[in-house]
């Protein structure tokens, strides 16, 4: 029954084989990891490379502050799109943020169990729809209520405009902020909001005391996140903000955002080299933009993470 | 208890509920509308014909091919992230290369994972041009695959850092060596989390556009090899759906409600895997 | 000659120092309890014996420890080897993922055990090593008919003997046992009690515990911990007979826990 025979040889002979094999998975583990990171710095680089050639004819200043786009004439001022791509988000943002609030709230603090898993579940089916159909559903919906809106307030619109892009926006990114929220909501303790229960505050007086203040930075980080995802959201919002290349001034006007510039041109436009550069460079806006507000809001949630926990 | 706090309570609950209902009736909404559409012009034909005479003119015809393209994009990219993102997020466990290096990589891996779709569309022609390939399948794919390598990388690193130390602590305990122990124990512990990653980019792959929009063309046809361009759902939708020609509309509206149902019959799939692969999970 | 021997053994997580300077000699096929207020570093000790504390990023070990003469703490030693002679018992049984036959396969599979027993290995040869540990932890008969059932659907007490009869299956010399009953209910407690005298026929039991009387039950060797020190050791029976040191006393009548 027993393993018989010299026991230290036996060891000896068998590690060869599992020493081979563990070898061979660190340093395969260590080139995954490593071909991650130079995928990430092969992504910044390639569209610097691409972007570079730009910079020899215009200036920065032009580039982010020009309002004239003639990529025939070399002027590839991008003003006018950062303004459409801004405008937009914080739009939607504006819609999105207090009923992203009121429901996270809602579901972290007064819902129950059940009902936050299937609520929760059904939050997840929304923030996975294709953003295509969202665009869809804003061509069909959005748009001619816009264009209906701006009838009655008496300014001539197709309905294609800011406000139905940052409508569609805003529906896109609710599920995903409260899907954040509430998990950061959750992470306040329990023993937190009975405390303030026994002292005989009520629900909303918990929330608004003790839970609000224990999770303000998750729920900051919550939205920053929104915020990156919609700041580089492309096909939606394309389908729906009208895409005329000027500063939009009012709600009704159509606008232009940066993702919109990529996904119109891009491909056709290999003619005129620094079409192409410009085009690259508003990539790598968008990267830089969404990358530096990922990164804050990362550290940000860590940091609540951290004191949750101890 | 005082009526001002408790009109401040019900205002607020109101108000809360309010914006319950208001996500609520947004999903349902979109469910709504893309059905009433979508089942108008969804028949038979629909679904297994490819358009005759150009997607974008009227005549008869479906959308077989963006059909057929899509599974054929998203089915190649999942595995390719696959084959990729299980390394990463097995080896991103501290003993493979520490804590710091691991805090980095997840660092990247949230960069990567929040960056525009439309950014990897245009580093992937930048990356095809370069190599000398044309709007294609393999474009495509490739393109995909970077989309969703950090969506599945993320995902399963979440579930493997969910293993309890004190499980792994049990097979070294025996003499296991690291290998040993993440295969024997970590990944099946973890399998549900890891089945879910796929599952969930999976979904994203398969919605969306932006980034197939240059690298994966589109066409009449079902792609015969990897080099041929490639028709795909959510390009269906969104190439079609802004003409005034009813014919090609309707095709828009049933590549949108079945790229709906899949993304919808998907997220069910991933539930119901993380319950049937949890048997042997140690709570 | 002793079966392990602990030379001037000095361990701390980060700048806190939680061992200091442990000397130590543990006779062969003996159970020895190691005892001592709770944070005293019993479980580190223990840890110690087959570098499970390497597991720990910001741990340092100096000293060393020595196996039949041989120094475990030698770079030139491979740990999967050491692990396989010194096996260790949890506090609480994690069941690996897998079914209860898997659980106990487990550690004869890595150290390709089965492969060499009963001359030729199969899965003929498999199931009768897994029956014979699951015998020896005496679990066999509970769970005999439900082999292929996850080990999580075990009862913690039946759990804590499938440890034991994994940790067996690895054919260790050592058992490192780490409160092995303080998750169990009496009745659990008691069985598994059993298959430790049992087994010390063949293996040196290093047992910490929390609970006085077990060590009397038990013990033929008792180590006494306090705050990371080694206060006093020798057999059991003078050890509660005649303590020397006034921490010990204070400790064995209770005034200090
Ligand atoms: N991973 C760790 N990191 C930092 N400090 C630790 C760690 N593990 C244990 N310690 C500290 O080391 C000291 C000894 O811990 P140890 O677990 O060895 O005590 P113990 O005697 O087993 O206690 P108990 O009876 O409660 O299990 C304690 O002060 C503890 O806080
Ligand atoms: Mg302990």
């Amino acid at each position: 029954m027993m393993p018989s025979g010299n026991k230290q040889f036996i060891i000896s002979r068998l590690s060869g084989g599992r020493r081979i094999r563990e070898a061979l998975a660190l340093v395969s583990g260590r080139l995954v990891l490593i071909l991650i990171n130079a995928l990430a710095l092969l992504i910044f680089c390639g569209l610097l490379w691409k972007a570079a050639p730009l910079f020899g004819i215009i200036s920065v200043s032009d580039w982010l502050f020009s309002s004239s786009w003639h990529p025939m004439k070399n002027q590839f001022g991008l003003f006018p799109f950062i303004v459409g791509t801004v405008s937009v988000t914080l739009l939607a943002m504006i819609i999105a943020v207090p009923v992203c609030l009121g429901a996270a709230i809602y579901l972290s603090e007064y819902a129950g169990r059940r009902f936050r898993e299937i609520a929760r579940w059904l939050i997840d089916i929304l923030a996975g729809i294709p953003s295509v159909i969202y665009g869809l559903c804003g061509v069909l919906v959005i748009v001619p209520f816009v264009a209906f809106l701006g009838e009655l307030m008496g300014s001539t619109t197709t309905g294609y405009s800011l406000l139905a892009g940052g409508l569609v926006l805003a529906v896109m990114v609710i599920p995903f902020i409260i899907s954040i929220s509430v998990e950061v909501l959750r992470m306040v303790p329990d023993p937190l909001r009975e405390c303030a229960l026994a002292l005989g505050a009520t629900r909303w007086e918990t929330v608004k005391y003790v839970v609000l203040k224990k999770a303000k930075r998750g729920l900051l980080a919550a939205v920053v996140l929104g915020f990156a995802r919609a700041f580089g959201e492309t096909m939606a919002v394309l389908m729906v903000v009208g895409n005329v290349a000027q500063v939009p001034v009012s709600l009704f006007d159509p606008a232009y955002p940066l993702p919109a510039l990529i996904a119109n041109n891009y491909g056709e436009v290999m003619s005129i080299p620094l079409y192409d550069a410009a085009l690259m460079s508003a990539a790598l806006i968008l990267m830089l933009v969404v990358g530096a507000f990922s990164l804050t809001a990362h550290y940000t949630l860590l940091k609540i993470g951290e004191t949750v926990d101890s | 208890m005082n009526p001002k706090r408790n009109r401040e309570e019900k205002l607020f609950r109101i108000l809360m509920v309010a914006a319950l209902v208001l996500v609520f009736a947004s999903l349902a909404g979109i469910i709504l509308v893309v059905a009433m559409k979508g089942l108008a012009s969804l028949n038979l034909s629909m679904i297994i014909e490819t358009p005759k005479g150009g997607y974008y003119l009227g005549k008869e015809g479906g959308i077989a091919n963006a059909i057929v393209g899509s599974l054929y994009l998203v089915t190649g990219a999942t595995i390719l992230a696959f084959l990729i993102s299980l390394p990463v997020a097995l080896a991103l466990q501290k003993e493979y290369i520490g804590r710091r290096a691991a805090a980095i990589t997840r660092l990247v891996l949230d960069i990567l994972w929040g960056t525009p779709s439309i950014v990897y569309g245009a580093f992937g022609f930048v990356i095809m041009v370069y190599l000398g390939i044309r709007a294609s399948l393999l474009g495509g794919i490739i393109v995909l695959t970077l989309l969703m390598i950090p969506i599945m990388a993320r995902a399963m690193d979440e579930a493997v850092r969910l293993v309890p130390f004190e499980l792994k602590e049990m097979a070294y305990a025996m003499g296991a060596t690291r290998v040993e122990t993440t295969l024997a124990v970590v990944f099946r512990q973890a399998l549900p989390g890891i089945c879910t990653g796929v599952i969930l980019a999976f979904g994203r792959g398969i919605g969306d556009a932006a980034s197939i929009l240059f690298t994966a063309g589109y066409t009449d046809e079902i792609p015969t090899s990897l080099m041929d361009p490639v028709a795909s759902l959510p390009l269906a939708v969104f190439f079609q759906a802004g003409t005034p020609v009813p014919e090609v509309q309707a095709r828009a509206f049933a590549a949108a409600l079945i790229l709906l149902a899949i993304v919808i019959i998907v997220n069910l799939i991933a539930r119901l895997l993380g319950w049937r692969f949890s048997k042997h999970i140690v709570r | 000659m002793a079966h392990i021997q602990i030379q001037q053994l000095r361990v701390s997580y980060g700048s806190l120092p939680v061992l200091n300077d442990i000397n130590l000699e543990i006779p062969d096929r003996q159970i020895v309890a190691i005892i001592g207020p709770s944070g005293c570093g019993k479980t580190t000790l223990l840890k110690s014996m087959n570098r499970l504390l390497d597991l720990n990023e910001d741990v340092s070990v100096t000293g060393s420890i020595l196996l039949d003469g041989v120094n475990i703490y030698d770079p030139a030693m491979d740990v999967t080897c050491l692990r396989k002679r010194v096996g260790f018992l949890p506090q609480r049984p994690y069941p690996l993922p897998m079914s209860i036959f898997e659980n106990v396969a487990f550690g004869p599979r890595i150290h390709g055990l089965s492969v060499l027993s009963a001359g030729g290995g199969g899965k003929q040869a498999e199931k009768s090593l897994v029956e014979h540990y699951l015998r020896l932890a005496g679990l066999w008969d509970e769970v005999k008919d439900r082999l292929d059932e996850p080990a999580a659907k075990l009862s913690i007490g039946q759990q804590q003997r499938l440890a034991l009869a994994r940790v067996l299956s690895i054919e260790p010399e050592v058992i490192l046992a780490d409160e092995p009953t303080s998750a169990l209910d009496p009745v659990s407690a008691k069985l598994v009690e059993t298959q430790f005298k049992l087994l010390k026929e063949n293996y040196t039991i290093i047992l910490v515990t929390h609970i006085l009387r077990q060590a009397r039950r038990l013990a033929d060797y008792i180590v006494f911990l306090y705050m990371g020190d080694l206060i006093e050791h020798k057999p059991a029976a003078v050890f509660f007979s005649a303590p020397d040191d006034e921490k010990t006393k204070a400790y064995i009548s209770g005034e200090i826990s």
